[in-house]
């Protein structure tokens, strides 16, 4: 199964600490395994856009976000065999304990559904 | 496997009705794991039971029900593939396991234990992985480990069907859907996951144990509780099981001295002992005296609970054992204040306050009714009326449930009496 791994802040978390971050480690690991299908780090909600259409009109702005305290900072798609595979693998990314990780199920797009 | 012998529609009701209670998370399981799809497994189960009311009565009842039953759902289940005529490489799968296993199952199926625990021992920890929600653990469990109908459990939990259909639908969903594994965890994570199962039973137990907010207490829930915790301690040995299953043996016990006759709360200082179940107190305690050391914290519960059941009176507890006990917990504000309770009556009202000062208030107990309660039962106890007296009225105050207030109008009717007297 394929899992997207978003890696969010979180303001309850421990404050970030360079000493334990070994996300450097935690790539070339995983990566080794084969899990990591492809990954990256977000430039910062500054840098975000925003794009909507509203009453037929479209409205681009600045991204929405700068005033909210948590925001995906990256990702990352591992491949795995289940749902304890993938804990695993995000237990061990230092934002488990500076941000938070979310794992969502890829959902493959099937047009005749 | 089945004998030529004619039944009578009492003794196959019968017969269902026990092979439902004994082996349902055994065909369940194994229907899970030959099908991969938790509704088809339940489907194709339920449809078993209902061919074994019809047909055990002229087939005799078989030898090995669990194998007639999961041998008949594989069956079904072929069958219902076989007609959606879309997943045919399953299919493919599905009948050569079939045809690999139906012999040996045939002659055989009821025998083999171990098959037959590590579907159970599958369901349970895959129905309390911790990406469930905690409420669809607990149906989930109920549902597919203890085989209760899904209108049952939506009674027992005072929602609608509807609601626990859609409830459990959800957490079939998700485990398809998010990956779950149907399996019983690996060594790395068995401690972790074991606790897990552990929190799901002693929740089901609570919950039939506490009657708050006026609803009654829920005997079923507490002893479907009993039953679960009992089959994890026997397919395990996990001392922590053990515990757990001696703690809700020890505390289900008391059942019938606990609520009086007007449906109010007694004590356990106030209960009739003469009520307690002396065969489960029995089992409770040789399962406390068995446990090894250093004991886990149902285990140690366990013993608290031990020391309550096996004083022939409340003056006659041994509160400095009991102390001696909550030492053992992992410390949290709930276990200190029980603590303290505890220190009052093995050492005197003061060391009992002193340990109450102590613990100061932490934030998880400031807006709770249970600092105020404590201290004033501590007062209460030790023949400081007129103080107690304003900690009672605070409690009542902030108490969550009306069985609550009414127990502490109770105590501060008994502390105004006792005083003008």
């Amino acid at each position: 199964m394929q899992y997207m791994m978003f890696v969010a802040t979180d303001p309850d978390a421990d404050p970030y600490d360079p000493q334990y971050d070994n996300v450097v480690a935690w790539v070339d690991e995983v990566n080794a395994s084969g899990a990591r299908l492809q990954g990256d780090r977000l430039r910062p909600v500054e840098d975000a856009t925003l794009v909507r259409i509203r009453g037929g009109e479209l409205l681009v702005t600045d991204g929405p976000f700068a005033e909210t305290r948590e925001w995906i900072a990256g990702y990352d798609l591992l491949e795995c065999e289940n749902l304890d595979e993938a804990i695993a693998i995000a237990s061990k990314h230092p934002m488990a304990r500076f941000g938070r990780l979310e794992l969502r199920p890829i959902w493959p797009f099937d047009p005749a559904e | 496997m089945t004998a030529a012998v004619a039944a009578t529609a009492a003794e196959v009701r019968a017969a269902v009705a026990a092979a439902h209670r004994d082996e349902w998370a055994r065909v369940f399981g194994a229907l899970v794991r030959f099908t991969g799809d938790w509704s088809l497994a339940e489907d194709c189960t339920q449809d078993a039971y209902a061919r074994a009311l019809e047909r055990w009565g002229t087939e005799g009842i078989p030898r090995s029900p669990g194998a007639w039953l999961t041998v008949t759902a594989r069956r079904r289940a072929i069958d219902v593939v076989r007609r959606s005529g879309v997943e045919t490489d399953k299919l493919r799968l599905m009948v050569a396991d079939q045809q690999l296993t139906t012999p040996a199952a045939d002659l055989a199926l009821g025998d083999v234990d171990a098959e037959w625990e590590d579907d159970v021992l599958r369901l349970i920890f895959t129905c309390a992985h911790p990406a469930l929600p905690m409420e669809a653990r607990v149906a989930l469990t109920l549902r597919t480990v203890a085989g209760l109908a899904t209108s049952e459990i939506a009674r027992l939990f005072l929602v609608s069907e509807a609601t626990m259909s859609q409830r459990l639908l959800r957490a079939k969903r998700k485990i398809a859907e998010a990956g779950i594994p149907y399996r019983v965890p690996p060594p790395a994570l068995i401690a972790d996951r074991t606790a897990g199962v552990l929190a799901v039973i002693y929740l089901l137990f609570t919950e039939g144990y506490a009657p708050d907010d006026g609803r009654p207490v829920r005997d079923e829930l507490a002893e479907e509780a009993i039953r679960l915790a009992g089959l994890l301690a026997r397919l395990t040995q996990h001392p922590e099981a053990r515990g757990l299953l001696a703690l809700v043996l020890l505390q289900h016990a008391r059942r019938a001295a606990r609520i009086d006759a007007g449906g109010e709360l007694v004590p356990l200082d106030e209960q009739d002992r003469q009520l307690w179940d002396a065969v489960a107190i029995a089992s409770g305690l040789r399962l406390v005296a068995e446990a090894p050391h250093p004991r886990g914290p149902y285990a140690v519960q366990a013993a608290i609970a031990a020391e309550h059941d096996r004083a022939p009176s409340a003056d006659a507890t041994d509160w400095a054992a009991i102390v001696a006990l909550y030492d053992e917990l992992p410390q949290n504000p709930v276990v200190a204040l029980n603590r303290a309770v505890a220190v009052g009556m093995a050492e005197g009202t003061d060391a009992g306050l002193a340990a109450l000062d102590a613990l100061g208030v932490p934030p998880a107990l400031a807006a709770t009714h249970l600092l105020p309660a404590t201290r004033g039962e501590l007062l209460r106890r030790g023949g400081r009326l007129r103080e107690a007296i304003p900690l009672l009225e605070e409690a009542r105050h902030r108490a969550p449930g009306a069985a609550e207030q009414r127990y502490f109008d109770r105590r501060i009717a008994e502390c105004r009496d006792g005083d003008s007297g």
